[in-house]
């Protein structure tokens, strides 16, 4: 795969340095130094304000740099506690507030519609012929604001290709968990619960959508999606659903939460396009979260910058109808 | 009344800038990674910045729009003593809030400033607001009350249409949570309401004060 958004990124030298802690404890994980030292490095982390730390397990990955950006991350109490989770709240801070008693274990996984595998499936079913990686994406949300996050997961399709689906698999739907008695957003009618996405099946069998189970080398907190979730980086991040507890191979595109609570306003392919504004604001400039706190928005890039990747999947299409 | 001027003025006016001075002491915390007095504006100051300052704008047209019913209701006019100081607050916090919006988060970019205005409906109706408030600013002394005497109050009038403006920009502005905006335009809709009914029972007694006056007309 050509990698020519990587060398697009521009690093600021003060973006660097608040992450120098967690490049040298990841240096020291890759090294295989293992649990011992991930313990004794413990107190680098900092978990966020009212997280403990028994909710978050180290996890053993291997760090994918063919697939990561150069960027350096944003800071994990950023990633944390600044994220949209409306099964939470709708304020950014509502995530982290509210999802902290979330039981995201013992956790099942019904798979259905147009595939020969089907079935409930087990977190621990699901999760162990998968060999874990890191990856750096960027995440850019639909308001206009982006991060850069380390996520630990593996790829969608490696999953999807074990139910093996049919001919008429055209695109594959995901459903959150619904249980209102756990998240409080569900009580409001704010959105259409449960939370439902999809994508093309040539989407999610791309090699950059990403099914992740952890951050910064930790399994996910509740808040960012646990236990696993959907990561496609050239899209709006609404796509990438949290908690997932249904997947299903469906004929015709789904009906997606957010397309169908606005559909002026959202669309189903949702991939990041600073040519087609939001009808209330730009879509041409985003602001980096943790980047200098009053610097200038930086200009969005077609498809979140992996253009070079995924364009060829929407040859044909007009992307200002289809967006 | 010397307590009012003395006492009560300085505090309520202490206590309206005390929203701004958290702000200011929020943003410098931000730039200079300090944690002056424990405050922080979290992951994306500006944005913090932007919605507190278009908040407590509405909130002090609010409190203003308060002062004329407190007045019925109590029978003192004190309350009117303080209207004017509300009103220049919800000028002031338009200000900051503007600033923001063009200086921080557009960088200062004049043609963004213009693209955003005709493009995007609730800035339109956002910036018509605060334009409007300018005459109302700026004619807020007592000298300009005196010099414009009637036309002072008509004029003032346009408070009513600023407040609108205020409240739908937020509506319009808000991706789909609509419980806050609900609520201000709720508030609204009462206390423009109360003058309305107002307006009528004046009216009603007028009709009846001259049918008393001249019973022989009906």
């Amino acid at each position: 795969m050509r990698k020519k958004w990587m060398d697009s990124a521009k690093v600021k030298p003060s973006e660097i340095t608040p992450h120098d802690q967690y490049l040298s404890r990841r240096a020291v994980l890759a090294g295989g130094l293992g649990l011992a030292a991930a313990q004794t490095l413990g107190g680098f982390m900092r978990p966020a304000a009212g997280q403990s730390a028994g909710q978050t397990a180290a996890l053993t990955y291997v760090r994918n740099a063919a697939f990561s950006v150069k960027d350096a991350p944003n800071s994990y109490a950023d990633i944390t506690t600044y994220n949209n989770y409306y099964e939470f709240g709708t304020d950014k801070s509502d995530p982290s507030e509210n999802a902290q008693k979330f039981r995201a274990r013992p956790w099942s996984v019904a798979v259905s519609g147009e595939a020969e595998v089907t079935g409930n499936f087990t977190l621990e079913d699901i999760l162990k012929p998968h060999p874990l990686e890191e990856r750096v994406y960027r995440l850019r949300c639909v308001e206009a604001w982006s991060m850069v996050i380390p996520w630990v997961g593996f790829p969608l399709g490696d999953l999807l290709k074990r139910f093996k689906p049919t001919a008429k698999a055209k695109f594959v739907e995901f459903k959150t968990l619904l249980d209102p008695k756990q998240m409080p957003g569900q009580r409001s009618g704010v959105l259409e619960w449960p939370y439902v996405e999809g994508l093309r099946m040539d989407e999610a069998m791309h090699p950059l959508a990403l099914i992740a189970v952890g951050l910064y080398g930790k399994s996910l907190p509740n808040q960012n999606g646990a236990p696993l979730r959907l990561i496609v980086p050239w899209k709006y991040g609404f796509k990438g659903i949290k908690a997932i507890v249904s997947i299903k191979f469906v004929e015709r595109a789904p009906r997606t939460t957010w397309a169908g609570s606005a559909v002026n306003e959202y669309g189903f392919y949702a991939n990041v396009n600073p040519q087609v504004d939001h009808p209330r604001w730009s879509q041409a400039t985003e602001r980096h979260i943790g980047a200098s706190a009053f610097g200038p928005r930086q200009p969005t890039l077609p498809f979140n910058g992996y253009g070079a990747d995924v364009a060829s999947l929407y040859t044909g299409m007009d992307l200002r109808k289809n967006f | 009344m010397q307590w009012l001027r003395w006492v009560v003025k300085p505090l309520v006016f202490l206590a309206c800038l005390f929203p701004a001075t958290r702000l200011g002491i929020g943003a410098l915390n931000a730039v200079q990674g300090w944690h002056v007095a424990g405050i922080s504006l979290g992951a994306d100051p500006v944005k913090v910045m932007l919605h507190t300052c278009g908040r407590w704008t509405l909130n002090f047209l609010m409190i203003t729009l308060c002062m004329t019913p407190l007045r019925d209701v109590t029978r003192s006019f004190l309350w009117l003593r303080l209207r004017r100081m509300f009103g220049l607050f919800a000028f002031f916090y338009v200000v900051l809030h503007f600033s923001v919006y063009l200086l921080l988060d557009q960088s200062g970019k004049l043609t963004a400033l213009w693209q955003d205005i005709v493009k995007r409906p609730y800035i339109t109706l956002g910036m018509l607001g605060l334009l409007l408030l300018i005459p109302l600013a700026v004619t807020s002394t007592a000298k300009a009350q005196r010099r414009l005497g009637r036309r002072w109050t008509q004029l003032h009038r346009l408070v009513y249409l600023i407040a609108i403006l205020g409240v739908w920009h937020f509506w319009w502005q808000v991706k789909k949570d609509i419980r806050e905006p609900l609520l201000y335009a709720c508030g609204l809709t009462l206390l423009l309401g109360y003058r309305l009914w107002k307006q009528r029972q004046a009216a009603a007694r007028r009709i009846s004060a001259a049918h008393l006056a001249r019973p022989d007309a009906a």
